[in-house]
């Protein structure tokens, strides 16, 4: 038995790994790698062994393309607009641009080459806390990239904002927001710092990190409220997007992320890409130097597989669907859930539970939002 | 052999004062163990005490010398099983009393002295270990002389580790200590001082002979308990179990029972012939029960059956060990177990937890109360929880504790009994440095650390001992503890009206560290009955999530949550609060925060 949501043609997202970027930032854990100037043109063209191999995988039209890294955008130009032009076309293509990167002709190529979003890497507006998280980027780098971007044509750009930051006031997060309301981006991530053990990052922030985690415990709330106080619809646990009805009725949500969170599968193809299709999910080696001699020998690259049965992707799809704010039908989902779970938090006003014509539906609450792990890990069986 | 040439003595000796090393060089000297066979301390036959340097079990040894047979009565050391060293002492006509040159007497010893006393014991005085260079010998003389009223040049001077003195030694036992006297031709009539458990052979008892003569196989009985069995084998310990034919009176030896229940055959009863049974039997016998009593439980629930046989196994050794199924809404199922005192439980625990390798959750101890609840007759409460909380009355056990120290603590010490409801009852000095105190305290009031503030007070100098002295009308209250609106059973206590607020309050402030955060307030009260005495709120979270989920994050997210779902698992639920096993035993570190 296939999932509700899996499709029975194939992956019609596809992701795309690009891992070069000038400078690895100490809380970063995606696959990247620093310098390597000279192996950008053999990356993409192991990228595109790596897409005919699995082409089968995909379904006959994508509906989106997702260019993420490390920084996509430091990929040598050539090279980049090879990639993109090769890549299947698709609804939706965002790639992931670093600020000091986005050049007006940068800006041009991308818009040239079919690329429709663009996920900018600001995180921060504060020069202090840019230089606690090791960016690049100086404010005006971030308001830069943005003009050249709208002046490219680009209609719809993501920002990204990290906040948890050592050293972060709330006075600090509230400035971050307002800059980011100024430059009225479509659509924004904002994301908790996460510190995970053993970083680099850690070791130097993590005391810090401890003696401010109570202060603030408040700043995700405050996120969403000046976020949905400015017309942004919490679309999802950490995005947020211009709500349709001040958006000339497009819908901006990232249709790529949304084809996780609603469980649907989709290929990764770079290294460390993850996919996940049927009830198979697989990551692809983190090391370039095997990913590279794989496909130069026209073999696929080294690979973890991991089974998703039914069940767990079931888990998932509960895990995943109340990220969003739109409710997930429980049908077909009974058997993840626990009842006396589901009775403690609806109990609790964490979670709503609707019928409609289509049976039950569940959803968070606001305030079961903020609790969204707690609440998941209550409710699943 | 005739009378005239037995001695039966035991050694008293506080701990590391040299009792064991005393008796090992007693074995070698009259060749009763070569010393090439010699295990370091041969009478301390289990592990744990080796470790601990104390006696749980007493035995008792027999050896020749100059053509007398010495049965040397080993005595349990600590003040737990202070009936056990009374029956030890009943055996014998005399104790070697053993102190230290460098540390003059401790209480213990004093304790020990003071029963070796009252049983009439001839009693030899040595101070031991004067090849220390920091050793006092003649001080140490002086003292022992005053406490027992000896002249000090009787008192003997030894050094068991090099041997010096310990022949000297022997020839002055025989000299002093009286021969046993007893009626050979009377019902035989014979004290049992101990016992253990033999897998193969069941329960074997140690005994001195007062009356009679004992033969192999004949049928007997224990006159307190009734309990009959055949006197499957007789013998002595020479340090290995020695079978002979017969024990006449005024000897020391064993007898194999057969019985497979230790309980069956208590320290202190009589054995009797069945068939010319003594009219009689010895003077004595107490039915020693449990004081303190302390739940355990499984730290994993699945481990509750390994639990059960472990308590059993120990039972068949050690008669004094109480334990019944006890089931907790906190805790869930485990054991009330009942013990003698704190080091009793301290050892089974470790026993429990070394032998059996099971890991353990044990509950604050607490002593047994007398209640008297409205409209009903008394009855002995074990569990605070189970304590009614419609009474009239409530009586709880009282010690006599007696405690030595330097007199510059004196201060501190009666501060510390003040602290715990003490009542003072005596102050002398037993040298112009060294003053013996004694108070009568709630029994209650020192099991859960007086010991450790005793001793942190005075840094270490005071040594303790305690006897119970009864009870006695207590003005004690339950205070129960609610989480969430719901009472918590494994957390009530019962303290003296007077602190219950404080102790109520100590409890709950611990609770708020101990309990982590949840999606709501939760609320932690400590109250007597329905009335509120402390509050603490643990503030609900204000989120609970990590930010970023893509397509390579969902494995990595998926087990994070179901880590914390197998975290939720392992904590128990009281009132729909998630509540840690560690805060179950907040209330054993509820004196740390005392102070």
């Amino acid at each position: 038995m296939k999932p509700a949501d899996s499709h029975p043609r194939g992956a019609r997202h596809l992701y795309v790994h690009l891992p070069f970027c000038a400078h690895r930032c100490g809380y970063c854990d995606f696959v990247t790698l620093v310098g390597r100037d000279g192996q950008h043109g053999v990356y993409v063209d192991a990228l595109l062994a790596e897409l005919e191999l699995e082409r089968a995988e995909l379904a006959p039209t994508v509906e989106t393309v997702y260019l993420g890294g490390g920084t996509p955008t430091l990929t040598r130009p050539d090279a980049l607009a090879r990639l993109l032009r090769t890549l299947p076309t698709a609804g939706e293509v965002t790639v992931e641009a670093n600020p000091e990167t986005v050049t007006p002709e940068l800006a041009r190529l991308l818009r040239g080459s079919g690329v429709t979003r663009i996920s900018l890497g600001a995180q921060s507006f504060r020069p202090h806390l840019l230089e606690v998280l090791e960016r690049r980027a100086r404010p005006e780098d971030v308001r830069r990239a943005f003009y050249h971007l709208r002046d490219a044509g680009f209609d719809n750009v993501s920002l990204d904002l990290i906040y948890g930051i050592p050293g972060q006031s709330a006075a600090d997060l509230e400035r971050d927001l307002a800059d980011v309301l100024a430059l009225g981006p479509e659509h924004v991530s904002a994301y908790e710092l996460e510190a995970k053990p053993g970083t680099r990052f850690t070791h130097a922030h993590g005391a810090e990190l401890a003696r401010q985690a109570e202060a603030m415990e408040t700043y995700y709330e405050s996120v969403v409220e000046t976020l949905t106080a400015a017309g942004y619809r919490w679309y999802e646990t950490a995005n947020f997007c211009r709500a349709s009805e001040s958006a000339g009725g497009r819908d901006l949500r990232a249709r790529h992320n949304l084809g996780y969170w609603l469980g649907r599968d989709y290929l990764g193809i770079g290294v460390g890409a993850v996919s996940t299709i049927g009830d198979t999910r697989r990551r692809n080696t983190p090391r370039l130097s095997l990913y590279l001699r794989e496909l130069g020998r026209g073999g696929a690259p080294p690979r973890e597989l991991e089974v998703v049965k039914p069940a767990t992707r079931r888990i998932e799809r509960v895990m995943l669907g109340l990220r969003l704010d739109e409710p997930i039908p429980v049908a077909g989902l009974e058997d993840a859930l626990d009842p006396a779970g589901l009775v403690r938090v609806e109990s609790l006003g964490l979670i709503r539970r609707a019928r409609t014509r289509a049976g039950q539906t569940l959803a968070l609450t606001a305030r079961g939002r903020l609790l969204g792990d707690g609440v998941t890990a209550e409710l699943l069986a | 052999m005739d009378l005239s040439h037995i001695r039966n003595f035991s050694i008293i000796a506080h701990i590391d004062h040299g009792k064991s090393t005393l008796a090992d060089r007693i074995l070698e000297l009259t060749n009763a163990v070569s010393e090439r066979d010699m295990r370091a301390q041969v009478l301390d036959s289990m592990d744990l005490e080796r470790e601990r340097g104390i006696t749980i079990k007493a035995q008792a040894v027999r050896v020749f010398w100059k053509e007398h047979e010495l049965n040397l009565i080993d005595t349990p050391g600590h003040v737990d099983f202070t009936y056990e060293v009374s029956r030890s002492l009943q055996a014998c006509e005399g104790a070697l009393l053993v102190v230290d040159a460098a540390q003059g007497t401790e209480a213990q010893t004093l304790a020990n002295t003071y029963l070796a006393i009252e049983n009439d014991l001839e009693i030899v005085p040595i101070v031991n270990k004067i090849d220390l260079p920091q050793a006092n010998p003649d001080g140490a003389a002086t003292e022992l002389a005053e406490l027992i009223g000896d002249d000090p040049d009787r008192v003997l001077r030894i050094s068991a580790k090099t041997g010096y003195g310990v022949e000297a030694l022997l020839d002055a036992a025989i000299e002093r200590i009286p021969p046993p006297s007893g009626d050979p031709s009377a019902p035989g009539r014979a004290l049992i001082f101990d016992s253990s458990y033999d897998q193969y052979r069941g329960v074997v008892a140690f005994v001195r002979v007062v009356d009679g003569v004992f033969e192999t196989g004949e049928p007997v009985k224990a006159m307190a308990t009734g309990t009959r069995f055949d006197a499957e084998e007789l013998g002595y310990m020479a340090p290995a179990r020695t079978p002979t034919t017969r024990l006449g009176a005024g000897e020391v030896g064993y007898v194999i029972t057969g019985l497979k229940d230790v309980s069956r055959l208590r320290v202190g009863d009589t054995i009797t012939q069945q068939r010319q049974p003594a009219a009689e039997p010895l003077p004595g016998y107490k039915d020693v029960k449990p004081m303190v009593f302390a739940g355990l439980f499984p730290t994993d629930s699945d481990d509750y059956p390994e639990l059960r046989d472990a308590l059993e196994k120990l039972k068949l050794n050690d008669g004094a060990l109480f334990y019944e199924p006890e089931t907790s809404q906190a805790l869930g199922f485990g054991f009330r177990c009942g013990f003698l005192g704190l080091l009793h439980m301290e050892i089974v625990r470790e026993r429990l937890e070394r032998e059996f390798d099971l890991d353990l959750l044990v509950t604050a101890p607490n002593v047994a109360y007398r209640v008297k609840p409205a409209y009903a007759d008394w009855i002995e409460v074990h569990n605070p929880a189970e304590m009614p909380r419609e009474l009239e009355l409530v009586e709880e056990p009282y010690v006599k504790a007696s405690i030595i120290v330097p007199k510059e603590y004196v201060g501190q010490i009666m501060e510390l009994c003040n602290e715990r409801r003490g009542r003072y009852d005596h102050l002398e000095y037993l040298s112009p440095e060294r003053v013996h105190l004694t108070y009568e305290l709630p029994l209650g009031e020192i099991v859960l650390d007086f010991y450790d503030q005793l001793k942190s007070r005075t840094r270490g100098y005071a040594s303790f001992d305690y006897d119970l002295a009864g009870f006695r009308d207590g003005s004690l209250v339950r205070v129960d503890v609610l989480v969430g609106g719901e009472q918590v059973d494994a957390l009530s206590l019962i303290v003296h009206r007077d602190f219950a607020y404080d102790r109520g309050r100590a409890l709950v402030e611990k609770l708020k560290e101990e309990i982590p955060r949840q999606m709501f307030d939760v609320a932690i009260q400590a109250a007597i009955g329905s009335r509120v005495i402390a509050r603490e709120t643990v503030k609900a979270k204000r989120k609970d999530v990590l930010a970023k989920c893509y397509g390579g994050d969902i494995t990595r997210k998926r087990k994070l949550i179901e880590k914390q779902k197998a975290g939720k698992k392992r904590m128990k639920q009281v009132g729909g609060v998630e509540v840690p096993q560690e805060a179950f035993l907040a209330v054993l570190n509820l004196n740390e925060s005392r102070r």
